[in-house]
C-alpha cells in the first residue's frame, strides 16, 4: 500500500487555507452587518432620545377671571387677550412688583395662552364675567427646563430661565399648576414660530395631498407603460431608445425635475407655487422610472404559458393581458408603487424648486392651497433657532419614519401574500 | 376599467382645481433668510388675529427673493420680498424691466453679526484688522510693505500677539447668504482699510480692492458651514477652539453655551447693537409691490402689524425673537411712509 500524499480524509496545507479563506470572508460579511446595525441603532437612539420628549408638553394652570372691562367693544376677537392672561398671572404672584420682574413672570406663559382664551370666548360667550382655572401652555423655554434641557446649575446669567422664574416654577410645581400633558397640539395643528405650538398636521396633509396627486398620475401612466412596452411594442431601436431612457432617467437626480417643473408647469402652464399639484406632479414625473421599471419587472416574470394558454383557448391578445397576465402582475406592480411613493414621501430637492420649503401656518385643505411636506417641515425645523425645535425635528423624524416602515411593510406583506411560485 | 376610473379622477382633480389659480387669497412672501425667522412671527400673529390666510413666506435669500419679486405684477409673482440688505441698483433695474416700477421700501431693525465660539473656551478680543488678517486670502505682506502674499497665518497669536495660541478655523455662511455679504463688507472691508495702501487702492482701481477686501480664504481656515446656523452651534460646542459666524438671535438663544467675541472692545449685546456702538451690524428689510396692496387681501393689515409697537417697538415681539428695533424717530418716520405707501425712487 502506498501512501498518498493528497488524501481526501486528513486534509492539507492547501485545503486548510481555502478552509481559513472562507471563514476569513464569513467573518469579514458579519462584522459588516454588525457596523450597520450599529449605525442603525445609533441613529435611532438618537433620534428617540431627543424626540420621545416632545410628545409632552408644559401646562400651567391659570386662575382666569373673565372680566367686564376687557370685553367693552363689539368685536370679542378684538379684546386684548395678552392682557387678561398677564394680570391672570400677576395676580396668582402679587409679591411681584416691579416692571422688569413682571416681565419675567409674563415670560413663563406662551403667547399662545392669549389664543386659548379667544377661543374659549368664541365658543361660549356667557363665560365673560365669570372665575375658571384654565390650563394653558408654557413658553418653550420653561418647557425645555421642566424636561431638564436647560441646566438649572448654570449661573444665572447664562442661563434663559433666570433665578426668580426658576423660583417661581418650584412655586408652582408645589402647588400642582404646572405639569406636563400628552401633546396633543402637535399632532391637531399647522407649523408654527412658537416650539410649543407647533404640529406636525400641516405638514401631513401637505403630504397626503401631494401624494394624491402622484399616485394618480404616476400609477396609470407607469402600469400602461409598462404593459405597453413589455405586451405590445414592437421590438425595435425606438423601443430600444424609449427603454434605455427611462433607466437612465430612474438615475437622474431629484432637483433636476424640481427645475423642470419650476420651468414648464409653474412658468409656462402657469400652476401655483407651493401647492401640492406642483409638488405632486414633479414627485410623479420621479417616480415614474420606478414604477414602470418594476412594472416590467413583474411581466417579465409571469410564464408565458400563462398567456399561450389564453391565447390558445381563443383569448384576444388584449383579453390576455388584461384577463391574465395584469392580473398575476399586479402584487409586483404595486410593491413597486409603494417603493416610489416611499421615495416620494422623503424627498426634499426638487420642492426646494417649486417654492414648497415655506413657512406655511394654515393647514392645507385642498390640492391648491400651499403646503409643507414631512421632510421638508423637518428640514425648517431643524433650522429654527429656538432650542425647542431641536425636539420637534426628532419627533417630525420618528413620524416620517413611522410612515416610510409601514409603507416598505406593506409592500413586503404584499409580496408575500400574493407572490406565486411558479 | 379600473385604471380608466383611476385615470378620470386624476384628470378631473386637475380640472376642478384650475379656477382656483384665477385669485390668490393669501399673501406670498419670499427672501432673506435672516428676516425669515422675524417675517414668519409676524406672519404668524398676523394670522392667528385678523382672520385673514396666514401668509406663506419661502426663505430663498435676498438675492433669489428680489429675482422672484422681480419677476412681474400678477397673482403668480410674490407680494412682499424680505432682504438681508438694501436692493441693489441693478436688481430695481429688472423689477422695472418687468413692470414692477413701484416698490414700498421698509427697514424692520437691525441685525448684529456676531462670531462666537464655545464657553468652554475663552472669550476672544478682535479688531475688524484681526478679522482681515485672519480670513483674507490675500493680505499685506509684514515683511514688505505695500505688497500682497497669500494668507500665511495658521493661529490667532501670528496675527496678533495678544490673541490665544490656536489654530484659525472658522465656520461661516456660504456665498450665497447675505449674512457672507454684510460679514465681507462690514468687518473685513473695515479691516483691510486700516492698511493705508488698500485704503489707496479704493479710488484707484476699485475693482481690485473689492476683490482684496471681499475674497476669503480658500485653504481650509475658513469653513463654509452652510446655511443651517443651529448646526454651526453644534459645532462649535463640539470643537471650543473654532468660531462661528451668524446672526445675533442664534447667539441671543444659545447664549447658555456660546459666547460672542468682543469686537474692538464692544460685546454683541441688544444694547450695543442698538445703540450702534458695536460695529458689525446692518438693517434688516422689506420690499413691497405696491400694485398688488389693494389685490391681495390682507395686504394692508400685513402691514399695519408689521410696523405695529406691539411688533417692531423696543418691546415688541421681534425684539424677543432677537431683531434689534430701529430708534423711535427712525421707526415712526418709516410706519408713516408704508402707511403713505412711499414708492422708492426707480433709478
Amino acid at each position: 500500500m502506498s501512501t498518498t500524499k493528497n488524501n481526501l480524509l486528513t486534509p492539507d496545507k492547501a485545503l486548510k487555507k481555502r478552509y481559513r479563506a472562507e471563514k476569513r470572508f464569513q467573518r469579514m460579511g458579519i462584522f459588516a452587518i454588525f457596523i450597520s446595525l450599529c449605525f442603525i441603532v445609533f441613529l435611532f437612539t438618537t433620534i428617540i432620545t431627543d424626540g420621545y420628549t416632545a410628545f409632552t408638553q408644559t401646562y400651567i394652570e391659570l386662575d382666569v377671571h373673565f372680566d367686564k372691562k376687557y370685553f367693552m367693544e363689539e368685536n370679542l376677537a378684538n379684546a386684548n387677550f395678552p392682557s387678561l392672561v398677564k394680570h391672570s398671572l400677576y395676580a396668582m404672584f402679587p409679591q411681584v412688583k416691579s416692571r422688569r420682574d413682571k416681565k419675567m413672570l409674563k415670560k413663563l406663559i406662551s403667547p399662545a395662552a392669549a389664543y386659548t382664551l379667544q377661543q374659549m370666548v368664541k365658543d361660549d360667550p356667557k363665560i365673560i364675567g365669570s372665575s375658571k382655572k384654565i390650563w394653558v401652555l408654557a413658553d418653550d423655554d420653561v418647557d425645555m427646563m421642566i424636561k431638564g434641557k436647560i441646566n438649572r446649575n448654570l449661573n444665572n446669567q447664562n442661563r434663559r430661565i433666570k433665578d426668580l422664574q426658576l423660583a417661581w416654577i418650584d412655586t408652582l410645581i408645589k402647588e400642582g399648576k404646572l405639569e406636563k400633558r400628552f401633546n396633543t397640539q402637535f399632532f391637531t395643528s399647522g407649523d408654527s414660530r412658537e416650539p410649543e405650538l407647533a404640529g406636525i398636521l400641516g405638514a401631513l396633509a401637505g403630504s397626503f395631498f401631494t401624494l394624491l396627486i402622484t399616485l394618480s398620475l404616476s400609477f396609470p401612466i407607469g402600469v400602461a407603460t409598462a404593459v405597453y412596452l413589455e405586451e405590445f411594442a414592437p421590438a425595435n431601436k425606438w423601443t430600444d431608445l424609449i427603454e434605455v431612457n427611462i433607466n437612465n432617467l430612474a438615475a437622474v437626480p431629484s432637483i433636476i425635475f424640481g427645475l423642470l417643473g419650476l420651468a414648464i408647469f409653474i412658468n409656462f402652464w402657469g400652476i401655483p407655487r407651493s401647492t401640492p399639484l406642483i409638488g405632486g406632479i414633479v414627485l410623479a414625473l420621479m417616480t415614474l422610472p420606478t414604477i414602470i421599471i418594476a412594472g416590467r419587472a413583474s411581466l417579465k416574470s409571469i410564464p408565458p404559458s400563462i398567456r399561450e394558454a389564453a391565447l390558445g383557448v381563443g383569448a384576444s391578445k388584449m383579453q390576455t393581458v388584461f384577463h391574465h397576465v395584469l392580473p398575476l402582475a399586479m402584487p409586483g406592480m404595486l410593491t413597486g408603487t409603494i417603493i416610489g411613493m416611499a421615495q416620494a414621501l422623503g424627498e426634499t430637492a426638487p420642492l426646494l424648486m417649486i417654492g414648497m420649503v415655506a413657512f406655511i401656518a394654515d393647514v392645507p385643505a385642498s390640492l391648491t392651497d400651499p403646503a409643507a411636506v414631512l421632510p421638508v417641515q423637518i428640514y425648517l425645523w431643524a433650522d429654527s433657532p429656538e432650542r425647542a425645535f431641536t425636539e420637534k425635528t426628532s419627533a417630525a423624524i420618528m413620524i416620517l419614519l413611522a410612515f416610510l416602515i409601514s409603507m416598505n411593510s406593506l409592500s413586503v406583506y404584499l409580496r408575500k401574500k400574493f407572490e406565486i411560485k411558479w | 376599467m379600473k385604471i380608466k376610473a383611476i385615470c378620470a379622477a386624476g384628470a378631473l382633480a386637475l380640472i376642478m382645481s384650475s379656477p382656483a389659480m384665477a385669485a390668490r387669497h393669501y399673501i406670498s412672501i419670499v427672501g432673506s433668510s435672516t428676516v425669515y425667522p422675524f417675517a414668519t412671527v409676524v406672519a404668524e400673529q398676523f394670522g392667528k388675529t385678523s382672520g385673514f390666510k396666514t401668509p406663506k413666506i419661502e426663505s430663498t435669500g435676498s438675492g433669489g427673493g428680489f429675482k422672484l419679486f422681480c419677476g412681474g405684477v400678477g397673482v403668480k409673482f410674490p407680494d412682499i420680498s424680505n432682504a438681508s440688505r438694501a436692493i441693489k441698483a441693478s436688481e430695481m433695474k429688472k423689477c422695472a424691466a418687468n413692470g414692477v416700477k413701484e416698490i414700498v421700501e421698509v427697514k424692520i431693525g437691525y441685525d448684529g453679526i456676531v462670531l462666537a465660539n464655545a464657553k468652554s473656551g475663552a472669550p476672544l478680543k478682535l479688531s475688524r484688522r484681526d478679522i482681515f488678517l485672519a480670513l483674507a486670502k490675500q493680505v499685506p505682506n509684514p515683511a514688505k510693505p505695500g505688497e500682497l502674499i497669500d494668507n500665511p497665518y495658521k493661529t490667532w497669536k501670528e496675527v496678533n500677539p495678544s490673541l490665544p495660541n490656536t489654530p484659525i478655523e472658522v465656520l461661516g455662511p456660504p456665498p450665497t447668504s447675505g449674512t457672507r455679504d454684510a460679514f465681507v463688507e462690514l468687518a473685513m472691508e473695515k479691516g483691510a482699510k486700516t492698511f493705508d495702501f488698500i485704503k489707496a487702492m479704493k479710488k484707484k482701481d476699485k475693482k481690485t480692492y473689492k476683490k482684496i477686501c471681499h475674497t476669503v480664504r480658500e485653504d481650509g481656515a475658513y469653513i463654509e458651514a452652510g446655511e443651517n446656523d443651529n448646526l454651526i452651534v453644534q459645532k462649535l460646542q463640539a470643537n471650543p477652539k473654532s468660531i462661528g459666524i451668524f446672526g445675533f438671535s442664534y447667539l441671543e438663544q444659545n447664549s447658555d453655551v456660546i459666547q460672542g467675541s468682543l469686537i474692538e472692545g464692544k460685546a454683541p449685546t441688544f444694547e450695543a447693537i442698538a445703540s450702534g456702538d458695536y460695529p458689525v451690524s446692518r438693517p434688516l428689510f422689506f420690499y413691497v409691490k405696491k400694485a398688488h396692496v389693494d389685490v391681495i387681501p390682507g395686504m394692508k393689515e400685513y402691514l399695519d402689524e408689521f410696523t405695529s409697537e406691539k411688533a417692531w417697538g423696543n418691546d415688541g415681539y421681534l425684539a424677543d425673537k432677537g431683531m434689534i428695533p430701529m430708534p423711535n424717530a427712525e421707526r415712526s418716520q418709516y410706519k408713516a411712509d408704508v402707511k403713505a405707501l412711499k414708492t422708492m425712487e426707480m433709478k
